[in-house]
């Protein structure tokens, strides 16, 4: 068995060489080979990482050790990989959907020249390789390496087109937010050490080993640990940087800020499922975020205009919907959302690109319309992908979702009632989006109509298979009470969640009532979308926004906020420390000093010159010279 | 013998190149001198386990019981093997500036390599005080002679404060010899003085003065930015990325061990001192219009650190400070490089001025965003080993009381620092060119070949770091074994 997976760390080999392959050889390689490079090392650690998948059905556990990274006294943090049950699930989405988008950026890209084109794919390839170290690592450590690798490829890439002062601000925005909570996670991370003094996944998470923490000790570590997740996975208060994130290209928005990196934060919480299981307060905490995360951003998503914005609050409404569901111990449900989020996010963002790339890079929902008559592949799997994400019984959005209502409701009916009211949104808000853009009648300028066309087959044909997944992937899932044993992903995580299960408190929920539940938010959601619809189609939301609908648009604010009250005070703190406090206050002392010598040099008729420093050096270049001839005469 | 050779190769080779008469001549020579230096470096490491060849003793004033004595421990080797492949690099990248009286200026420059070897090296006070100061001295007369226009001002102060500190110390090193049995200068005498609770509490600040000078660890740092500034790039490089580590050396090796009940007493204090210094320093860098200015606070963050995890007295925050002694040479050895090139190509230094060089310099910009995010210890990088001990370290002390609060706030500059070099990076490289960088080029083949060389050894060291803490365990053991108050305190009580 071990022998067997002994290869898999080709899995993240492959995409850093292809990183470096295309890295280095940009200037000599034809944008055509570095395509061929960049996608062809993504799918072929796709087939590996299909392979290890079926190796590893049934609560098979690979760890192997590579090399000691730091070993200092007792603690031992070697270069380790460990495949489990939701590992493999994750390296699945990353190398499968990164396959996709790599094929489709190698159309969506082609205007770049080829010294860019090769740059972006070195870079897209290293994020997969970051990220599949995130989720591969044995330790929390090698895990580290991997969180913060892809928040460098999530700069480099926000910032690709670095000409725009805007972009690379943006790409700031999102490493320092990210640097925030990685700076939680690394407390976290030293105080696991201090206390249990390992990193390593298997050693840490087992009853043993974290009855050693106290309940305190365990609620910081946890709490801290949540924290770094909300500033990789976009939650209150660090989320601000996803949506500016939205600068870079659209099949980075569509790999990176929504179907892999931004559930980084899930998988650690799903990781460490088992010491958050035993940490019942941050548990609330948890669900308390995710809920008021996913209200907000849907609230926000309401009014804007920009296609990328609205999918991007979408995301972050969506990983709330992910963090309520981990913080009601409901984790299955939150792998199957990242799951079914990455096929139809990924369908979207790819879908708006497409659209982007026929409008000529005009990203305002405003100036499209009609788009349907133009672009057949793209409307159809647009509207698949709505449909997936508004919850329509049968969609994939509609099963994890449904477990994740289940599982709020189980821990309390008015996160439930919340959490239905946020999904009532979702529909709202992407029909919204759908109907300004496909339907209707055309509102950009005669040029842009002239040049609508569908995209070419490499864009088209992503688009489609992320479709099917978007439909039929949520059959993976299938609830208990519709089907006894048919929820073959539950089956699947089994092992790995097994020991935080029965430490959780069980609410059993009526089957009655779960079919009740689905019910109603099924009716809800279906007329939710047929009022949308029927709204936007007779008139669409193109006036400038007045009252509540302003301050929605601008974002309740919120940038504003940080701005004044975080990044002000402390430019100015700093503008004061400079020019005030070390020029004047300590500098000032330094020079008294200064002066004091020289005014005891003077009073003492010691220095008459008052050129206290040759005197000095004088003496000091005197004693050395004794010293130097000191030694040699001793010799 | 590789100890001795370290130390009397640059020194003969100074002394020469001061007769020389031909500048092409002269900056061969010293060239020269400095990779012979680097490859005897490289083959002391090569052999360092072998007895003997880091070690060498002579007599030298037997009258005081001072000997010239010599031995590399795991520490004093990774500096020397730093110092001997800055030079060759320092060289390198300042090969096209233009010096007055160029053969006293790297005449200068390999005096001071030496002395810095020398106060790596020295296993005897009074040497050590020796190497002190004729490291000091050259670089001193080096920033008043070829440094910038403020340069009289602004040595005036460098002067003052290490002097002062120097001083200090040589007080303190007599006071010390008096006090040792048999009264000697050695360092295992010192080790063994037997200093009184009450001696050490102000000898400790004798020395301490010194050494936080030369760091500098916040409050007595404004003569660094200042300094740096004006100084030309090579004396920069060799104070910020050489001597500063010749404080931290100082601490580990002859504070720590010699006065460890004031080290103990006086630690949370220090370190809590430092820390603020890293806040402080990194709000101050993230104002700066000028790189020089910037990439000084920036050093003064990154000191800070290593100073409170000295004091934590823990074993792996010595290993951590010690790896980061060397990764921060490295690291601002190669911002100084970019700068460098910076100031070359476009005549500036100011933030403001520049902008969008990314568009013509790509292959700078991309050794640039390396050497950045090794500033900022990404992972994989050399500092995050570092960063990564020491905090631990900090967390884990047995003799601070405040562990949680010195490395909550330290952890404030893992924030800081990302703005300020995020910052540097957006508004130097990326945007818009203007007029002045529109005429901007790349760099070129010797420029590359050095800027790989640095991110060869932040790579290497990030990736497989494990050598090199192993060098470090053994040194690291011995300085908490010597300073170790705990069983002492215990006899006290009983």
């Amino acid at each position: 068995m071990n022998n067997v997976l002994d290869i898999v760390y080709w899995i993240p080999l492959l995409p850093l060489l292809g990183c470096i392959i295309n890295g280095l050889g940009r200037k000599n390689l034809s944008k055509g080979a570095i395509g061929f490079i960049g996608s062809g090392v993504i799918l072929a650690s796709f087939v590996l990482s299909l392979w290890v998948f079926f190796q590893v059905r049934g609560g098979n556990v690979h760890t192997a050790e590579y090399f000691p990274f730091i070993n200092v006294g007792n603690l031992k943090i070697p270069f380790a990989f460990q495949i489990d049950q939701l590992s493999a699930i994750w390296l699945l989405i990353i190398t499968g959907i990164g396959f996709l988008i790599h094929v489709y950026s190698v159309s969506y890209m082609h205007e770049e020249k080829p010294v860019h084109f090769g740059r972006y794919f070195a870079y897209l390839n290293l994020f997969v390789f970051s990220m599949l170290l995130l989720v591969m690592g044995a330790n929390f450590v090698i895990m580290f390496i991997g969180w913060e690798g892809v928040g460098l490829c999530s700069y480099l890439l926000i910032g690709f087109w670095f000409k725009k002062k805007e972009y690379s601000k943006a790409a700031n925005k999102a490493f320092i937010m990210n640097r925030v909570g990685d700076l939680a996670f690394l407390i976290a991370l030293f105080m696991l050490i201090h206390k249990l003094g390992t990193t390593t996944f298997s050693e840490i998470f087992t009853s043993a080993s974290l009855a050693k923490l106290s309940g305190k000790e365990m609620t910081t570590i946890t709490l801290l640990l949540f924290v770094g997740a909300t500033g990789k996975s976009a939650q209150i208060p660090l989320y601000t940087w996803l949506p500016d994130a939205m600068a870079g290209p659209t099949p980075v928005s569509a790999l990176i800020h929504a179907a892999t990196m931004v559930t980084a934060g899930v998988y650690m919480i799903a990781r460490a499922n088992l010491m958050f299981a035993m940490a019942p307060a941050t548990l609330n905490v948890i669900a308390i975020i995710g809920i008021a995360t996913a209200l907000l951003a849907a609230t926000i998503a309401l009014k804007q205009n920009d296609i990328k914005k609205v999918l991007a609050y979408s995301t972050v409404s969506q990983l709330g919907y992910m963090f309520l569901a981990l913080g009601s111990g409901a984790y299955v449900a939150a792998v199957f959302h990242v799951m079914t989020h990455a096929f139809f996010k990924a369908l979207l963002f790819l879908g708006s690109g497409s659209v982007i790339h026929a409008m000529g890079g005009e990203q305002d929902m405003r100036k499209m319309g009609g788009l349907s008559r133009y672009m057949k592949i793209t409307n159809i799997t647009f509207l698949l992908g709505c449909l997936a994400i508004a919850g329509i019984p049968g969609f994939s959005g509609f099963f994890s979702k449904d477990e994740i209502l289940a599982g709020a409701f189980a821990k309390s009916p008015v996160l439930y009632a919340l959490g239905l009211f946020g999904a009532l949104l979702t529909a709202f808000y992407m029909f919204r989006l759908y109907v300004t853009t496909f339907k209707g009648t055309f509102r950009g300028t005669d040029e842009q109509k002239h040049h609508l066309h569908e995209s070419p087959a490499a864009i088209t044909i992503p688009l489609v298979i992320l479709a099917v997944l978007s439909v039929i992937g949520g059959f993976v899932g299938v609830p208990e009470f519709i089907a006894h044993g048919a929820h073959a992903l539950s089956g699947f995580l089994q092992p790995v969640f097994k020991e935080a299960y029965a430490v959780l408190p069980k609410h059993e929920v009526e089957h009655s009532t779960e079919w009740g539940l689905a019910g109603l938010s099924s009716v809800l959601v279906i007329l939710t979308v047929i009022i949308a619809w029927a709204r936007f189609s007779k008139k669409p939301d193109l006036q400038a926004a007045t009252g509540f609908g302003k301050i929605l648009e601008n974002k309740w604010y919120i940038d504003e906020l940080y701005q004044g009250v975080i990044v002000k005070p402390l430019n100015m703190l700093g503008s004061f420390l400079s020019n005030v406090v070390d020029k004047k206050v300590v500098d000032g002392l330094v020079n008294g000093v200064g002066r004091l010598v020289r005014y005891g040099g003077r009073q003492l008729r010691w220095l008459q010159s008052g050129q206290t420093g040759s005197y000095i050096l004088m003496m000091v270049l005197g004693m050395v010279l004794i010293f130097i001839v000191q030694f040699f005469l001793r010799k | 013998m590789i100890a001795l050779l370290l130390i009397l190769v640059p020194l003969v080779s100074g002394l020469a190149a001061f007769l020389m008469k031909k500048e092409e001549q002269v900056r061969t020579w010293s060239l020269l001198a400095a990779i012979i230096t680097f490859i005897i470096s490289i083959l002391g490491v090569a052999v360092y386990t072998a007895p003997g060849c880091w070690t060498f003793r002579a007599g030298w004033m037997g009258s005081l019981n001072s000997s010239f004595s010599l031995k590399g421990d795991g520490m004093g080797i990774m500096l020397c093997l730093l110092t001997a492949l800055s030079y060759p690099v320092i060289f390198l990248s300042t090969w096209t500036t233009a010096y007055k009286k160029v053969h006293n200026f790297f005449g200068l420059m390999l005096l001071t390599q030496a002395g810095l070897m020398g106060v790596f090296l020295a296993m005897d006070a009074l040497l050590f005080y020796f190497f002190w100061e004729l490291a000091l001295i050259p670089i001193y007369f080096i920033c008043s002679q070829w440094g910038g226009e403020k340069r009289i001002a602004v040595t005036f102060k460098f002067f003052i404060y290490t002097f002062i500190g120097s001083l200090l110390m040589l007080v303190g090193i007599l006071y010390v010899y008096s006090r040792t049995p048999g009264h000697s200068f050695d360092i295992t005498a010192f080790y063994q003085a037997g200093l009184s609770l009450k001696e050490q509490s102000w000898l400790f600040w004798l020395f301490f003065v010194a050494f936080a000078v030369k760091m500098p660890v916040f409050p007595f740092h404004t003569w660094q930015p200042d300094t740096y500034q004006q100084s030309p790039t090579a004396a920069t490089m060799v104070l910020s990325a050489l001597m500063v580590k010749m404080g931290l050396l100082g601490v580990l090796r002859w504070l720590l061990p010699v006065f460890p009940f004031a080290s103990y007493l006086n630690g949370d204090t220090i370190s809590l001192l430092a820390v603020t210094g890293i806040v402080y320093a990194s709000l101050i860098a993230m104002r700066q219009d000028d790189m020089k200015r910037l990439v000084a606070y920036s050093s003064i963050a990154h000191i800070g650190l290593m100073c409170a995890a000295v004091f934590a007295e823990d074993k792996s925050a010595l290993q951590g400070t010690m790896i980061q002694m060397f990764s921060h040479g490295i690291n601002i050895l190669g911002m100084w490089i970019v700068v460098e090139i910076i100031e070359r190509k476009f005549g500036t230094v100011k933030i403001s001025a520049l902008g969008g060089i990314a568009q013509k310099a790509p292959v700078l910009t991309f050794f640039f965003v390396i050497i950045a995010f090794a500033n900022i210890a990404l992972p994989l990088t050399n500092a995050f080993i570092g960063e990564f001990l020491m905090f631990r370290g900090i967390l884990a002390s047995r003799v601070s009381e405040h562990g949680v609060l010195i490395m909550a706030t330290a952890g404030l500059g893992i924030i800081l620092g990302a703005v300020y070099t995020l910052r540097l990076g957006r508004k130097v490289f990326f945007g818009e060119t203007n007029a002045l960088t529109e005429k901007g080029s790349d760099i070129v083949f010797h420029e590359r070949a050095i800027l790989a060389i640095i991110v060869g050894a932040i790579l290497i060291l990030g990736i497989y770091p494990q050598p090199f803490l192993n060098a470090l365990d053994h040194i690291s053991q011995s300085i908490l074994k010597n300073s170790d108050v705990l069983p002492m305190l215990m006899k006290q009580k009983h």
